[in-house]
């Protein structure tokens, strides 16, 4: 579904990315874990062809939605505005579809999307990718600034989805925890290298990922 | 009363005259942040275009609809200019618009000559409470309404207008979905030179227009534009209106040669209350 082969990403003088490889394969359900400027928002931009990549190769099978870090929504524009410009390469402009799988979305279709709760926005930027009809959508920060409840209550409408009509999943995340929760298996990117890969169960196991995005269990913020 | 009346009419029309300019600084500066200074041209070259095409014979509403689509085309190229490379902040855009205005006063020079030129639109007048009231001023009011109607229908109901919105809305986010950001910005200054350009056929039959005329429409118009908060631009109608007509009633009870003055005085106003109620603001959040 994707492939990533040696990719570098410079921006002026600065390296972003250094040698990234990965793959995820169809249906799957793959994490990228890593700090602030580690690189992951970068590889996201440069999977969805947003940033150049200075070498290396990327391939997309099928149709990749990109949901930004911070949602990125349309402001000013309403829920249904937001969800129907999803759509803009193509396909079906009306949500009605969107409003049956997450209802939430249908009740808030007349509001403005700078109005709505932090939860409520990333439902918003999510549902507007799957406008896209994707068969891969990558999410950015999914559970930034959100509470874990509501995390939780997207991590299962995605896994649903993936279940369902086999939807590969990337989730990009800073919090190990919920990546590691969601997904099979996980990257571990650090200042723009591949440090670590494996199954959830193993990176969960492993001393350098409990060290550094885990934490120690007693007193764990995040 | 009948001075009143006369001054009213006069009034209404130049503000439909504004809200025209302002409704292309409007959609541009939506669509690109850009504030188009360039913007008083676009009426200066459709009005010069239609008096040339009706010299050369072309009938009536096909000459106005030539000069309007010039219009066009010289507002694509200012947004070229303006916003063709990739990165250029709008501050810079801003400039290079500046800079598109100063160009048109030679190009303009070279084409038409350096004396005002008209054309006759809509002869006769009708006869209400006393006052004779050209057809031309009559004529203004419906084509404002018009194209106002269409640009509301298009801005809110159709697909491609709320993709133009988006880019203004969330630049980045438009392009993920595929937006082609700068296509949409010249589209928008195709749009704002159309919209001058129908100012401009629709003024210069009341008002002889010169190569420099561009400065005091685009006064107006912006003015009128901070009027309506730059946001929507069925808002400029009610700003257009209201600063024509005062205008009017300025140069008509007091002296003509105050008339520019009082939109300078209003831009100026309302910048200082807006900047008072930012730093209002910044001072509640410190």
């Amino acid at each position: 579904m994707i492939q990533v082969d040696d990719l570098c990403v410079r921006y002026g003088a600065a390296t972003a990315l250094e040698g990234v490889s990965l793959s995820v394969a169809r249906g799957e359900k793959v994490a990228l874990i890593g700090a602030n400027g580690a690189g992951k928002s970068t590889l996201l931009n440069a999977l969805s062809g947003m940033v150049p990549k200075a070498s290396g190769s990327i391939r997309v099978e099928g149709r990749l939605a990109h949901v930004p870090e911070g949602r990125q929504l349309f402001p000013d524009l309403t829920v249904e505005d937001n969800l129907s410009l999803g759509a803009y390469r193509g396909g079906e402009h009306n949500p009605a579809w969107i409003y049956e799988l997450l209802p939430e979305l249908g009740r808030l279709r007349r509001q403005r999307a700078g109005s709505l709760s932090g939860g409520q926005q990333q439902m918003v930027a999510i549902g507007r990718g799957l406008m896209a009809r994707p068969d891969v959508i990558a999410i950015d920060e999914m559970s930034l600034g959100l509470a874990p409840i509501i995390v939780q209550q997207l991590a299962s409408r995605l896994s649903e989805l993936n279940a369902q009509s086999g939807l590969t999943l990337l989730l990009v995340e800073q919090s190990a925890r919920v990546a590691l929760a969601l997904c099979e298996r996980a990257y571990v990117l650090e200042t723009g290298r591949i440090v670590a890969q494996g199954t959830s169960a193993e990176l969960r196991d492993s001393p350098f990922v409990e060290a550094a995005y885990l934490g120690s269990p007693v007193g764990a913020a995040s | 009363m009948s001075a009143f009346l006369s001054y009213l009419i006069h009034g209404i029309s130049l503000g439909c005259g504004f809200a025209l300019i302002a409704s292309g600084i409007i959609i541009i500066y939506r669509v690109t942040r850009v504030v188009n200074l360039a913007q008083g041209m676009f009426a200066v070259v459709a009005g010069f275009s239609a008096a040339s095409v009706l010299d050369a014979r072309v009938p009536h509403p096909l000459a106005e609809l030539l000069a309007i689509a010039a219009a066009a085309v010289v507002g694509t190229l200012t947004g070229f200019v303006a916003i063709g490379k990739r990165g250029t902040s709008p501050q810079a855009s801003l400039i290079a618009t500046l800079g598109v205005g100063v160009l048109g006063y030679a190009v303009e020079v070279l084409i038409w000559g350096d004396q005002p030129r008209s054309f006759t639109g809509l002869l006769g007048s009708y006869e209400l409470l006393g006052v004779d009231i050209a057809k031309q001023y009559l004529l203004i009011v419906p084509v404002t309404l018009f194209v106002f109607a269409g640009l509301e229908l298009f801005f809110e109901r159709t697909y491609a207008g709320k993709a133009m919105s988006a880019c203004a809305s969330n630049p980045y986010a438009a392009a993920l979905q595929g937006i082609g950001v700068l296509r949409m910005g010249l589209y928008a200054f195709g749009l704002g030179g159309a919209l001058g350009g129908v100012a401009g056929v629709l003024l210069t039959p009341l008002q002889p227009v010169s190569y420099d005329s561009d400065v005091s429409l685009f006064v107006n118009g912006f003015a009128t534009a901070i009027l309506a908060g730059l946001k929507r631009p069925v808002l400029a109608l009610a700003g257009g209106l209201v600063l024509g007509v005062a205008e009017s009633m300025v140069a008509g009870y007091a002296k003509a040669s105050y008339q520019s003055s009082l939109a300078l005085l209003l831009t100026l106003a309302i910048l200082i209350a807006q900047a008072v109620r930012r730093e209002a603001l910044h001072t509640v959040e410190e």
